[in-house]
């Protein structure tokens, strides 16, 4: 057979590997765009009201005289949220990383469907596509937020953005939702039908297994989300009232709208949303679980318990949907139900973390970047579970809720846990990807501006929220009671500054080091796992057989006898 | 090796420092607004609970990390004792116990009755109702007048000058009290809340009083509080509700008993 084209190869491969790059790749320049949303954001919110005459330019009309004007940055909190969680954290980890990763670590050829692989990249693409073009139509882009609730997402009118930007996101979501279906149907498959000689499942690394449960979890979820914007398209553009009660009122006009709650979509979207966030979080975990042992010469601490944990935390997050509506109108009882729901989900999550701390014990740790990250992912985790605590608690939501302690809260969770989980994996997997090594210096430059700083931030927004602070606000200038602390906004900014500065050396850093990275060793991190052990099709033993006494090395692969 | 272990000490200092930070800013002013409600006293425990557990949670977690890094980093060698299975089994079990007893301890002993008090139970007979309604971007504001007893609404009659759209041909509503983005209360007397919104979500945040509920179209929610002191209290709007959601402020005057009849007479005169 002739060697497939340039196209074939690079662009429509059915290839897990190139596929899986790809969707870095692609998520990559989305954190670029998601990034600048929020540079464009935090500008705003440290000196509102300020000219920025350049930026007026840019945007003559979002930015006229370059001021700034409400409802765009509504659309840039919008946008940022939704690139960021569907278009950032998603492609990059549990699609991108999961794509590369799964058949190399289970000893498969490749992805049980390739055609079905490539396919959802190439759906997620147009996905990117239609969403970003919002910004180009009338209105511009979307303006309810990434959680987009009716009346104001369904009323053309409610808010500039909703006239078509909103359909925009309504479509990019759908074909979103299509892609990561076909994506999991494809991980599920694979990873159940395969594996390696003798890779039982208890032989499988734990980053197996969250991709596994979390596939599973996502592929639950999303079908309520897919059902959710479809009912939004039909209200918005065919008449249907699904999320319309009679008596709106828009523009002196009464709309004929009779039937519907705005609350039903509350329900749809966060029977997702909430699974979501462990969607990506649980890859997290299962990745930080996994590079402990390869950087601490040890064993995971608790494998069965972790799986067991990922099992109990994946049912249980499909029942506490109702904690992001504890003062929506919904029962107070629910609200009772919900808070003891979402509190029972600390309780596997702390056994997770105990675990994740007891496997460093007694370790000879090993201060390589893969590993620095991976640490800064645990504190992330234990500091965003810890604010957990606060919201999953009725009681003290009614003060938390839509505050900035919600959004220092879930920063730490999907953002910093996911993240840095991510660049953990990057950096790990890199030889393995381009057979050369990231730059050690530039690595540790970017982790010491990214880990304190992306603490910092949102620590800060933790307390903000404690004083009230409300999110989504264009500013704060005419409230008193949050005069003390409108002070912080200017170094949250500038730190935010910073922090978006250091990720551009990261993707010079990716970049460069393809080509000019010092080359690797086949197995640069003594690791056991089959990714690293060429041509493998018999397993004899689980992955975590470092420091085996009597054994010739300090690691024994997976595939020794 | 000691190549491996660079860093190793700076990252466990820098986990230690980033606690010291948690506990220096929590520490460094009042960040709650001043209390002024009966049922937020209860709030402001329950938040002082979690404070305090994850508070001690954040400072031993971070501290054992540290110690961690700092203390295993860059040996030479692993230990080798393996880790019996049971003692995983038992460590598993101590984290999920603790976390039982602060979590779902602190929801059922100190949330629970709180929030039961706050939603679960009717207002007081002496109460005070107040008719919030939402809108895009202010708050309309209604007492029921002398009569004490509010008109008929129907969405039907909402004019610029009508903005609940009372019923001109119900007489109860002749008397009815209406106004823009200014609450009257009393100090010590039980509020009776019913809001509703006119076109979309938006919620009713009293940031002094520990009160937050949604306004949803379509919906007449109803919840009380009870004031515990006078003085000029800002209303603030906590659900995203278009362009001008940051300025869809509002003002809760408490007043004495006596301030509160001179203004309500006045209004009904007028
Ligand atoms: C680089 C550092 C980041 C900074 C400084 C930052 C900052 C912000 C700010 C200021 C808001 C607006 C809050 C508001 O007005 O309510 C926001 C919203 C949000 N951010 Fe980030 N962000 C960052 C990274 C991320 C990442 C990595 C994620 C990934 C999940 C993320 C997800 C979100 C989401 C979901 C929202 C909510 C949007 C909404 O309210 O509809 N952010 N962020
Ligand atoms: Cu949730
Ligand atoms: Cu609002």
């Amino acid at each position: 057979m002739a060697e497939p084209g340039f196209v074939r190869r690079y662009l429509f491969s059915l290839d897990h590997k190139v596929i899986g790059i790809q969707y870095l790749v692609l998520s990559m320049f989305m954190a670029l765009c998601g990034g600048a949303f929020m540079v464009l954001m935090r500008m705003n919110l440290a000196w509102p009201g300020v000219k920025w005459p350049l930026l007026g330019a840019l945007f003559p009309h979002a930015m006229q005289s370059g001021i700034m004007k409400p409802e765009f940055y509504l659309s840039l909190v919008t946008m940022h949220g939704t690139v960021m969680i569907f278009f950032v954290i998603s492609l990059a980890l549990a699609s991108g990383i999961a794509n590369f990763i799964i058949p190399l670590q289970i000893g498969a050829r490749d992805m049980a469907f390739p055609v079905l692989n490539m396919l959802s990249f190439w759906t997620v693409v147009p996905a990117c596509i239609v969403l970003l073009s919002s910004f180009a139509v009338d209105g511009g882009a979307p303006a309810a937020g990434w959680t987009a609730y009716p009346p104001l997402s369904a009323v053309r009118t409610a808010v500039p953005g909703s006239l078509w930007g909103q359909t925009l996101w309504i479509v990019a979501m759908a074909l979103f939702i299509i892609s990561f279906t076909m994506g999991g149907i494809n991980f599920i498959t694979t990873i159940l039908e395969e594996r390696a000689q003798g890779m039982s499942l208890f032989r499988m690394p734990l980053t197996i297994w969250s991709y596994l449960i979390s596939s599973a979890l996502g592929l639950m979820a999303f079908p309520a989300l897919f059902a959710a914007v479809v009912l939004l398209l039909c209200d918005r553009h065919f008449g249907t009232s699904f999320y319309l009660p009679s008596g709106l009122f828009f523009g002196k006009k009464l709309l004929p709208n009779t039937g519907g709650t705005p609350l039903l979509w509350q329900h749809l979207f966060w029977f997702l949303g909430h699974p979501e966030v462990y969607v990506l979080a649980m890859p997290a975990w299962g990745i930080v679980l996994d590079l402990f042992p390869v950087f601490t010469r040890r064993p995971v601490f608790g494998y069965r318990i972790n799986v067991y944990c990922f099992y109990a935390i994946a049912v249980l997050s499909l029942m506490v949907w109702g904690h992001h509506m504890y003062v929506s109108g919904m029962s107070p009882y629910a609200g009772e139900l919900f808070s003891l729901a979402t509190l029972a989900i600390t309780i596997p999550s702390a056994v997770l973390g105990v675990n994740m701390l007891a496997s460093l014990w007694g370790g000879a740790i090993r201060f390589r970047l893969p590993m620095m990250f991976a640490i800064g992912s645990l504190v992330m985790f234990g500091s965003g579970g810890f604010g957990g605590m606060f919201l999953g608690n009725a009681t003290s939501d009614i003060q938390l809720h839509d505050t900035y302690f919600v959004v220092g809260h879930f920063h730490l969770m999907i953002g910093g846990v996911t993240l840095l989980a991510t660049f953990a994996a990057l950096h790990y997997w890199y030889p393995r990807m381009f057979g050369r090594m990231m730059d050690e210096t530039l690595g540790r430059i970017h982790f010491w501006l990214t880990f304190p700083v992306f603490y910092l931030i949102f620590v800060l927004m933790h307390f903000d929220g404690l004083a009230g602070m409300p999110r989504r606000y264009y500013s704060w200038e005419k409230y008193d009671f949050l005069a003390g602390v409108r002070g912080h906004q200017v170094w949250i900014s500038l730190l935010a500054f910073l922090l978006g500065a250091a990720q551009l050396l990261f993707v010079y850093n990716f970049f460069h080091s393809i080509r000019k990275g010092r080359p690797a060793e086949p197995n640069p991190w003594d690791a056991t796992t089959l990714e690293w052990q060429p041509e493998t099709s018999q397993v004899y033993r689980w992955p975590y057989d470092y420091s085996v006494p009597g054994a010739a090395t300090d690691f024994t692969p997976q595939n020794t006898k | 090796m000691t190549n491996a272990n660079k860093g190793g000490r700076a990252v466990a200092l820098a986990v230690w420092l980033l606690a010291a930070a948690v506990v220096m800013l929590a520490f460094s002013r009042r960040w709650l607004p001043a209390l002024a409600s009966d049922h937020g006293a209860g709030v402001d425990r329950m938040l002082h609970f979690t404070m305090l557990t994850a508070g001690i949670l954040i400072v031993v977690c971070h501290g054992a990390l540290g110690y961690m890094l700092w203390r295993f980093g860059g040996r030479e060698r692993a230990g080798f004792r393996p880790v019996s299975e049971r003692s995983q089994r038992r460590w598993s079990l101590a984290a999920a116990v603790f976390m039982a007893l602060v979590a779902e301890g602190g929801v059922l002993a100190v949330g629970l009755p709180v929030w039961a008090q706050y939603f679960g139970s009717s207002a007081p007979a002496n109460a005070l109702t107040i008719e919030v309604t939402a809108e895009q971007f202010a708050w309309n504001v209604r007492y029921a007048g002398p009569d004490g007893v509010f008109g008929r609404t129907d969405p039907k009659f909402y004019t610029l000058d009508n903005p609940v759209g009372v019923d001109p041909a119900d007489p109860r509503g002749r008397d009815d009290i209406v106004a823009l983005n200014v609450l009257h209360a009393v100090a010590g007397r039980p509020v009776r809340i019913r809001l509703r919104a006119k076109d979309v979500v938006h919620s009713f945040f009293l940031p002094n009083f520990r009160v937050k509920q949604d306004a949803v179209p379509g919906m007449t929610i109803e919840f009380w509080f009870t004031p515990t002191r006078e003085g000029r209290f800002e209303l603030a709007c906590a659900q995203l509700c278009g362009f001008g959601h940051y300025e869809m402020k509002g003002i809760l005057i408490v007043q004495s008993p006596e301030e509160f009849r001179k203004w309500f007479e006045e209004q009904s005169r007028g």
